[in-house]
């Protein structure tokens, strides 16, 4: 019965539990184990998708057929090589300057992954300091700190986005600044939130009793039990940032227009809807399997670092 | 129950003014409001009239009392674009704002919960992977994408569905699919970890050993106990919703909030986004108040605290 809640849980603490709950039936261990290894594939499949993108930003130069840059008139609007007038120089077509869809997309993942990754360093780092203060201080602190995370939470976001970023003009530095600073109270709500558990737990009322100072109890105790709860919403949250940096792109407010980047191409492609729509597809594509492969990562490590944290989220 | 509302209240306006804080600081993000809304060839003499119209040479506590002040009685100020008191402006993009909300939030509704329902109870059934592959791809498809493709295919190639305007009733079909997308997604992984949750629970166990047919588990227990997470999510969702999407009725051409929100920012019509802003933030805000009170009168945990 219970097995139902803790069966599709991988990894050692999944297995720990496995052998407690599952010695009922055979038919039930094979489905276990059959879940089991879905689960895993699905934790493995998002790595590698992930992994894929951070290997073609890396080396974007050198895998890059074409400069991502270079225009030739001549041959725009070529569409992917497996269509009739495709051709295989251009493998996925190129845009209405004539520039290689494919180089542009190998390119735009260093944009995406760049403003997902140093935003969301800078949304955890934020979240996290100002979520331990908050929960571990409490009283007054706590509740001036949270009633701030709770406007900034019920304020329209994009449109906050959108407005100081068409304020600040385009630029990748303030795509990172805007999404960074804005995305954290969603990290102090979680840090919090855990702090506030991790201080009620046995282990840290004990570590009070034999006298552990404040520092002590923050720095080795409290800290390191937040990395596996924060790390899986920082996957989470680095998807989300790469949906809105091509949002932004999309809307023409994201890094300037010479730059490659995935929302520039979406905006750029938005234009030959009609009548060259590959333009507009891959982009799309790409995004999609990057933040399809962070989805599936985050719920693994959710599993894997934090199987309380299911629970706390909600 | 009295303390709790209250408390939910105070709540309420408090974040309703640190709301007012924030738009009022919006347009003074980089120091001067007159010159970001001005267009930057405006020589330094329109920049000064400007700002003595608009009163930006007051001290900014004086400013910020005036601005309140005139929230406080319903003046959200005037457009600038428009020439005219910001309010009923909003009002008249509101229907299509309303419709195209209704009709996602219905949407979602209707295919996540029972998806998840059934998915909940019966982990690994097939119904269980369609579950888990609607929450992924809620989750992993750019919406504003996803609009384009739609386009290119259920418009330009089938002909079904109109590209874009708000002229058939048709219109909202596409624009509401995909504003209900994420949504969708979110709800069906919340309602099955939740039922997942539930049924392992000891009021579950309880009612089992006591010999209750599993129907009536299902229905009494498990879901009654579901919901109530589920309503709060909804409410908070819905309330987002209202507040116009940005994007999508971009992407669309939809005559609402959030398409009037962009252009607004595009010709630096200021005052204007700022009244959306509070707008906006007073749905969500309201429709959190009232999924607070509901809470308090459905769950008794909460009533007799």
């Amino acid at each position: 019965m219970s097995e139902q809640v803790l069966a599709p849980r991988p990894g050692r603490v999944g297995q720990l539990v496995a052998r407690e709950t599952q010695a009922d039936s055979l038919g039930g261990r094979l489905n276990y184990i059959a879940r089991l290894l879905a689960r895993d594939w699905a934790g493995l499949f998002g790595l590698t998708l992930f992994l894929l993108v951070v290997l073609a930003a890396v080396f974007a130069p050198q895998i890059s057929p074409h400069d991502p840059l270079d225009q030739n008139l001549s041959v725009s609007k070529t569409p992917p090589a497996w269509t009739d007038k495709g051709d295989w120089t251009y493998p996925l077509g190129t845009d209405n300057l004539g520039r290689d869809l494919l180089s542009r997309i190998l390119y735009g993942s260093r944009v995406s992954l760049t403003v997902g990754f140093f935003g969301v360093i800078i949304a955890g780092g934020l979240g996290l300091v100002i979520g331990l203060i908050a929960g571990y201080a409490g009283g007054r602190t706590d509740a001036v700190i949270m009633s701030v995370v709770n406007i900034l939470l019920a304020f329209p976001y994009l449109l906050l986005v959108v407005f100081i970023a068409a304020v600040l003009g385009r630029s990748l530095l303030n795509v990172i600044l805007i999404l960074g600073v804005t995305d954290a109270p969603i990290f102090v709500r979680i840090a919090r939130g855990e702090v506030l558990r991790i201080r009620q737990s046995g282990y840290v009322e004990s570590a009070i009793c034999v006298g552990a100072r404040p520092a002590r109890i923050l720095f080795d105790h409290i800290l390191p039990n937040l990395i596996g709860p924060m790390m899986t919403v920082a996957t989470f949250e680095m998807s989300a940032m790469i949906f809105y940096e091509a949002g932004l792109g999309f809307l023409g407010l994201s890094v300037p227009p010479s730059v490659p980047s995935w929302g520039n191409m979406l905006e750029a492609g938005r234009k030959y809807l009609t009548t060259s729509p590959w333009i507009a597809t891959f982009p799309g594509v790409a995004i999609m399997l990057t933040s399809l492969g962070m989805n599936l990562l985050g719920d693994w490590l959710r599993d894997v670092l934090d199987p309380r944290l299911r629970r706390a989220r909600k | 129950m009295q303390r709790y509302l209250i408390s939910s209240l105070v709540q309420a306006v408090l974040v309703l003014v640190g709301v007012l804080v924030l738009t009022f600081f919006m347009v003074r993000l980089t120091g001067d409001p007159a010159r970001v809304m001005l267009a930057r060839e405006a020589s330094p003499k329109q920049v000064e009239e400007f700002r003595h119209k608009m009163g930006f040479d007051r001290p900014l506590l004086v400013q910020f009392i005036d601005y309140f002040g005139h929230v406080l009685v319903g003046d959200f100020g005037k457009s600038l674009n428009y020439r005219l008191p910001a309010v009923p402006l909003i009002l008249e993009r509101l229907p299509a704002t309303v419709q195209l909300a209704s009709v996602a939030i219905v949407m979602a509704v209707v295919v996540a919960v029972p998806l998840g329902l059934i998915g909940g109870s019966r982990p690994g059934s097939p119904i269980d992977i369609i579950s888990r592959g609607v929450g992924l791809f809620g989750q992993a498809v750019p919406a504003f994408w996803l609009a384009l493709i739609m386009i290119i295919v259920f418009a330009v190639r089938l002909h079904w569905l109109p590209t874009s305007g708000r002229d058939t009733p048709q219109s909202v079909l596409m624009p509401a699919f995909v504003l209900c997308l994420p949504t969708m997604g979110r709800l069906v992984r919340l309602t099955r970890s939740s039922i997942l949750e539930i049924m392992g629970d000891d009021y579950i166990r309880t009612a089992r050993s006591k010999g209750l047919p599993p129907r009536v588990i299902y229905f009494r227990h498990a879901l009654k106990n579901a919901a109530i997470g589920l309503v709060s999510v909804i409410g908070v969702q819905f309330g987002y919703m209202l507040g116009g999407s940005v994007i999508i009725e971009s992407v669309f051409a939809w005559p609402g909030l959030g398409r009037m929100a962009i252009e607004a920012i595009s010709i630096r019509d200021f005052p204007l986004v700022q009244a959306i802003a509070i707008f906006s933030s007073l749905v969500v805000v309201g429709l959190n108040l009232l999924t607070d009170i509901g809470y308090a009168l459905v769950d008794p945990r909460i009533r007799y605290e």
